[in-house]
């Protein structure tokens, strides 16, 4: 519960929190998940970059029919944001989702992501979103699609140097119904399962469906059967009971002291026919 | 503590202060081949590292209770050649700062021969279990046996004879703030001043004077604001000694604040029971013998009171119940565990758990209503008081009443036709009884490890305002209000004018200090009793005063009942200072101490009633009402006593429901941080719809009986049974707790694979 001896630094602008990075420094955002880790001595980083106080990193605004949400931007930021709440109510309901309020209130998104937790509930939002993130090193600048970006537990395709910057998603057609249900672990409130479920309805027919899902293994995916099984389907209660018992397949689920494997993939199913119904029913 | 001002152990800050970490062993069970400290001592910034051998003349781990035959572990405050739980301390680092310590208890190198180590009780006593201790290969503490009755007659006449084995899994008492003590020595007088964070002042001054080889009275000790303790502060542990040890050994203080890590592994835990009940009826539901053995894991080596726990559950096992034979058996177990001892309930939750549950066993098995069973069991309210096969003394009750209330309240008829409909529906609705009782007021002196008597020190200063010192140690309770409550209705001052102190063993007269629900019944009785006293000297003064021998004391006022005239209390204290004149047979002051020895416990009961439902498809609970009917006796403050019964059925839900200190086969704690050990939070609490009845103890005059405790010891069965009643048609008739939602989920759908 007392870490390492480490340096410190809270630079203003990204130039400089970049150049920092690309020395070796440790990025910090909110500290939820890294500052635990090292008071369990589990990570040592030696130098801290605090990224906390660059403004440049801080906004949410909307451009060309999507939503670009700075990295520093905090769980509540998601949550309570008019504009995400308004346009894209998936997302602020998963950060909604997260911890506690204290938690919400200093956990950022851009942390978030890049920590790759494998019961963090934002990615199964993101996969149900195909969000994009932006990376960007002293050097270079690239965007990448959430799929390419999760590898696996606590894995991404950031390279060293880079620092996630910015999450784009989209800015919702109508039409369209978001749901995002989660199971969580009575202890550390995360995921056990968490299903984001987004599904458009146009003339009595699914034309969309997408379903991203976080906590059953070790990295979060998108359920492309249960998706496939559900466009062209008007929504019936068998359809949707259908499609969820399609959601775990081929997966190969975690087990720990929380949930064996087998009862993650019911869950997963349970969860996963509560999110399209409350997505379909959002679709009005 | 909300707005930051109070000041706990971590906040006391003295000038050239050290910091101690100390090094702890990662295995369960090892012999230590080497401790080198080489590289920790040549830290920058490190003073000193002590091992075993250094500290070897500092006195071995007190244990206050002594049963027949028992084994007793010498357990030296740090490990010399062998390990014996995760946690163990093998060597302490001191340095200048907190960080230092830590980095430095990292290079102290130890060579250890892992051995196979025990995870648990059963573990322990199976066949070719590796020895806890090398000496006692068998792994047996102690066999304990009480019996009452004639249980072999009663079971041979019953007509039915249910059985059960349970468990009540091991719980971890995760106060708020955890362990930490600051030493400070002075080496002029030859003096140690400790601050502590503990519920039991002067006994731990007593056992770490003897430890340290101290004079007594040369060691003050203080428990600063203490920030929840639930028993677990309840003990002197190896790091008070140990932290004690450097600060007069480098003649500087020292601090060592536990981390929670630490918390988990180093601080006795509760529970840790595995329980064969058996009870015996007549097919009309009366009960005619309960037998229980326990088979208790004690952990590694024995705290305070660590073999003394499960002897409470055996005086508990008949519960409210007119049981007039009883056997039980005891098997202690070493188990390379943290040990166990008093945890908020403190054994009568497990004996409450096994009997509440085994009276709704019985009833299944007689197709009764298990309000019914209750009602024709219950002790009635003309018996008391009520002499128990168990060997207490149940000082008074109406426990039909208080059921009747909670069956009223919660609608129960009503609730069990909602109910049959439901389950024609397939759904899984419970409604769970539980009908507790409770040992409070601890307790009588030849009872209680350290003597159960409590003292009080009232003085009325010149200027009126009064001074209480009381040798409870309260940590969170509230006796701060409830004690100034009781000085206010004696006095007739206004509450702001009176302060309660506490812990400070230089400041107040010996106390036993808060455990066992004690706080109010006995230490409350102290300070009314030395309440009386200094109203007795008012009114020598008064009448002298008012030139009398007629007057009355009533809201601060000595009144002359011949002519009116009054003098109040303020004036009074001011002439009994000034002493121009003193009454005959008096004395200057008034200041009065009373030491209380009670005459017998107290014995709180309660009925709690939960209405729950289970979602078939994932096993999830939701607890759909809650009930609660206390009765604890007079009520002084009902806010006070309220938030204590909400926050025990927190606790009690805690353990039915997601708390388990799990220990794997090496004794690694697996539920060993918050991200896994699952302590009841906030957001899964029901809303709780608590009231009361009140029958007053006669034990003391306040007629209270005690409430820190009723609220854990209730809630568990009430819980338990209401799940294992939702799962009845499926004819599930025991479920072990923590009911994880995965854990009943199998069980349903091993029942009725359709419901998936
Ligand atoms: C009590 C508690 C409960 C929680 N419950 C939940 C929950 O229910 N669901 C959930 O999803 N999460 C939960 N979390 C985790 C929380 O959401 C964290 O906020 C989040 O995982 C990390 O965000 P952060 O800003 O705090 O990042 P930090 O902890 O500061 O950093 C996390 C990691 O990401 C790196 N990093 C941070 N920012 C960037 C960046 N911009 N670019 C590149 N790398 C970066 C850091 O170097 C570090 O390795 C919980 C945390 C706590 C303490």
């Amino acid at each position: 519960m007392i870490p390492n001896t480490f340096e410190y630094t809270a630079p203003l602008t990204l130039k400089v929190a970049l150049a920092l990075i690309g020395e070796g420094g440790k990025p910090l955002a909110g500290g939820m998940s890294l500052i635990p880790m090292m008071k369990l001595r589990m990570a040592a980083p030696e130098h801290l970059v605090d990224i906390g106080r660059i403004a440049e990193l801080n906004y949410i605004r909307e451009a060309g029919g999507e939503l670009h949400i700075g990295a520093n931007a905090t769980h509540y930021d998601v949550e309570s944001s008019p504009l995400i709440v308004g346009k894209c109510p998936l997302l602020a309901e998963t950060a909604g989702h997260i911890g506690d309020i204290q938690v919400r209130n200093r956990g950022t998104l851009g942390g978030s992501v890049a920590h790759a937790d494998p019961s963090a509930d934002y990615p199964a939002a993101l996969q149900a979103l195909e969000a994009k993130i932006v990376l960007t090193s002293a050097t270079s600048q690239r965007t990448v699609a959430v799929g390419d970006f999760f590898i696996d537990t606590f894995t991404t395709s950031l390279e060293p140097g880079e620092l996630v910057t910015e999450v784009i998603v989209p800015v919702e057609a109508g039409l369209t119904g978001t749901s995002y249900q989660k199971f969580l672990q009575p202890a550390s409130g995360f995921a056990i399962v968490g299903v984001a479920a987004r599904i458009r309805r146009e003339a009595g027919k699914i034309t969309v469906a997408r379903i991203g899902v976080t906590g059953v293994s070790g990295n979060s995916y998108r359920a492309l059967k249960a998706e496939a099984a559900l466009v062209g389907k008007a929504g019936s209660d068998a359809e949707i009971d259908a499609a969820a018992a399609l959601v775990g397949e081929g997966v190969e689920a975690g087990a720990d002291l929380h949930a064996s494997a087998e009862y993650r993939l019911h869950l997963a199913a349970n969860y996963a026919e509560r999110a399209i119904r409350v997505a379909l029913s959002r679709t009005a | 503590m909300l707005t930051g001002t109070a000041t706990y152990v971590d906040d006391i800050k003295m000038p050239n202060m050290l910091y101690a970490a100390m090094v702890r062993s990662p295995h369960a069970a090892a012999n230590i081949r080497s401790v080198d400290i080489s590289k920790a001592a040549a830290h920058p910034g490190v003073m000193a590292v002590y091992t075993g051998v250094d500290i070897k003349d500092v006195g071995a781990i007190v244990c206050g209770v002594e049963l027949p035959g028992m084994r007793k572990p010498h357990h030296t405050v740090i490990a010399t050649d062998r390990v014996y739980l995760v946690g163990h301390i093998v060597a302490v680092v001191v340095a200048k700062d907190r960080y230092v310590a830590a980095d430095a208890a990292d290079l102290v190198e130890v060579d250890y021969d892992v051995l196979d180590a025990v995870g648990g009780p059963e573990q322990a006593l199976a066949e070719g279990a590796p020895a806890v201790h090398p000496q006692w290969a068998d792994n047996i503490a102690f066999k304990f046996e009480q019996k009452g009755g004639d249980t072999d007659a009663a079971f041979a006449s019953a007509d039915v004879i249910c059985k059960q084995r349970m468990i009540s899994q091991r719980m971890v008492a995760n106060p708020m703030e955890t362990r930490g003590c600051v030493a400070s020595w002075h080496a002029a007088d030859r003096a140690l001043t400790i601050y502590t964070s503990t519920q039991i002042p002067h006994l731990a001054r007593t056992i770490l004077a003897g430890m340290l080889g101290l004079d007594e009275n040369r060691l003050r000790l203080i428990a600063p604001e203490v920030g929840g303790g639930f028993g677990c502060k309840l003990n002197v542990y190896p790091e008070e000694a140990i932290v004690s040890f450097a600060a007069m050994k480098l003649g500087v203080p020292v601090k060592w604040i536990e981390t929670r890590r630490e918390n988990f592994l180093s601080t006795i835990q509760g529970r840790g029971h595995v329980d064969y009940w058996e009870i015996a009826a007549k097919r009309d539901g009366t009960i005619v013998g309960v037998k229980v053995k326990i088979i208790q894991d004690l952990g590694a080596y024995f705290q305070l009171l660590t073999p003394a726990i499960p002897t409470l559950s055996v005086l508990m096992m008949p519960g409210l119940y007119n049981a007039r034979n009883i056997h039980a058996e005891i098997v202690g177990v070493f188990t390379n565990c943290v040990p166990t001892d008093a945890v908020r309930g403190a054994g009568r939750p497990e004996a409450t758990y096994g009997i509440e549950r085994m009276v709704d066993v019985l009833a299944a098995e007689l197709k009764m209503d298990p309000a019914e069973i209750r009602f024709k069991n219950f002790v009635a309210a003309d018996q008391f008081p009520f002499a128990t096969a168990t060997g207490l003394n149940y000082d008074s009750g109406d426990y039909a009443n208080t059921f009747t209330k909670a069956l009223d309240t919660i609608g129960y008829k009503k609730l069990r036709e909602e109910q049959a409909t439901a389950r024609k529906q397939g759904r899984l609705v419970g409604i769970g009884i539980s009908t507790y009782g409770e040992i409070c007021a601890m307790g009588p002196s030849p009872a209680v490890a350290a003597g159960g008597w409590e003292s009080a020190t009232v003085k009325v200063e010149p200027s009126g305002k009064v001074t209480i010192l009381t040798g409870i140690s309260p940590h969170g309770q509230g006796e701060e209000t409830t004690f100034a409550q009781i000085a206010g209705d004696e006095l007739g001052v206004p509450i702001d004018d009176v302060l309660v102190l506490h812990g400070d063993t230089s400041i107040v007269q010996y106390g036993i200090g808060t455990f066992g629900s004690r706080g109010t019944a006995v230490g409350g009785t102290a300070v009314y009793l030395a309440l009386q006293d200094i109203k007795e000297k008012v009114i020598r003064w008064g009448s002298m005063l008012l030139d009398s021998n007629d007057v009355r004391f009533e809201g601060g006022m000595c009144i002359d009942n011949a002519s009116g005239k009054s003098v109040s209390i303020q004036t009074i204290a001011a002439a009994a200072y000034r002493a121009m004149k003193i009454p005959t047979h008096s004395e200057p002051g008034l200041v009065a101490t009373r030491f209380w020895e009670p005459g017998n416990f107290t014995y709180p009961f309660g009925a709690h009633i939960i209405h729950s439902e289970i979602d078939p498809k994932t096993g999830q609970v939701e607890i759909k009402r809650y009930v609660m009917v206390d009765d604890i006796g007079n009520i002084l403050n009902p806010m006070i006593v309220d938030g204590q019964l909400h926050g025990g059925a927190s606790w009690g839900l805690g353990q039915a429901l997601w708390e388990h200190a799990i220990y794997d086969d090496a004794g690694q704690l697996v539920t060993g941080e918050f991200m896994d050990y699952a302590m009841a939070r906030a957001r899964m609490m029901p809303w709780i719809e608590s009231s009361h009845t009140c029958t007053p103890s006669p034990v003391n005059p306040l007629g209270v009986k005690g409430v820190g405790e009723a609220g854990t010891i209730g809630s568990t069965p009430a819980m338990v049974n209401s799940v294992v009643d939702a799962l009845a048609p499926l004819g599930v008739t025991h479920v072990d707790m923590p009911l994880t939602p995965e854990k009943l989920w199998r069980i349903i759908s091993a029942s009725q694979p359709e419901a998936n």
